[in-house]
């Protein structure tokens, strides 16, 4: 694998790292950001590039403002007294440690019997297009009809109801 | 190690930080963020076996991949939403006070 996947890596889990560690959450906002820029970089470097851009338009573009967003809203940049990890975050924290055993075992073990062909794909914007109209047409439309009930619900979720008289 | 392999050891890394950062953080954007990092752990494996499957030409996991990003985003956009509301029910975002179904 070559140095510039070890660098991209890198960024990626230092952004990954620093937005679950740092302690305030506006800082943690910027370091989601940059581990989704880390990571659409890797995208571009695995040959994926309407991926990798649809990864900056929709990541960089779209969630990373909403959480900003949310957290100016609810006022989540002020650090709370009593820390910011919960009660029980050994726990979480020995979970997530056995997680990374487990899936880091698999991948080791199957180091052997997974392919790996090198050729590089070629694969052109038109091809993508052609798929999405042709073979995952109704995949498509089904997530047109996703993202329009989840917008509209999400609307309905956060509108200010006015309080009813008492 | 393979190209493969450690795409799919970078992937396991970055999720297990989303995991551990849902499973630890007490403000509920903050357990959001982990989520979405464990969904972009995701996204990496399926372009990673995508790019070194036997057949890249069929853009099945590019394809799975950027659906996946799609939903993501719904996902987002909802998961905010409630959170807002649950803001502006509890005036809290601290999950570890938001222990009750009842309002």
């Amino acid at each position: 694998m070559s140095f510039v996947f070890y660098v991209l890596a890198a960024l990626t889990l230092a952004g990954a790292l620093a937005a679950m560690l740092l302690k305030n959450t506006v800082h943690c906002a910027l370091a989601l950001t940059v581990a989704f820029a880390g990571l659409a970089l890797l995208f571009l470097n695995l040959d994926a590039q309407f991926a990798g851009f649809a990864q900056i338009l929709v990541y960089i573009g779209a969630v990373a403002i909403l959480v900003v967003f949310a957290i100016l809203l609810t006022r989540g940049s002020e650090t709370p007294r009593d820390g910011v990890y919960s009660r029980n975050w050994f726990a979480g924290l020995v979970i997530a440690a056995g997680v990374f055993a487990a899936l880091s075992w698999a991948v080791l073990q199957s180091v052997r019997v997974l392919s790996n062909e090198t050729a590089e794909p070629t694969v052109t914007a038109m091809q993508i297009g052609n798929a999405l109209v042709g073979r995952y047409v109704l995949p498509v439309e089904i997530v047109a009809l996703l993202l329009t009930a989840a917008t509209i619900g999400a609307v309905i979720v956060a509108m200010h109801e006015k309080e009813d008289p008492k | 190690m393979t190209p493969l392999a450690s795409c799919l050891l970078v992937a396991a890394l970055l999720f297990s930080i989303g995991l551990a950062g849902a499973l630890t953080r007490r403000n509920a954007i903050l357990v959001l963020i982990g989520i979405e990092l464990m969904l972009n752990a995701a996204n990496l494996n399926l372009i990673a076996f995508w790019r070194y499957g036997p057949h890249p030409e069929l853009l099945t996991g590019m394809m799975f991949a950027i659906f996946s990003i799609a939903i993501a985003a719904a996902e987002a956009a909802v998961g905010l939403g409630l959170v807002i509301q649950i803001h502006r029910h509890a005036h809290t975002t601290d999950l570890d006070a938001m222990n009750r179904m009842k309002g």
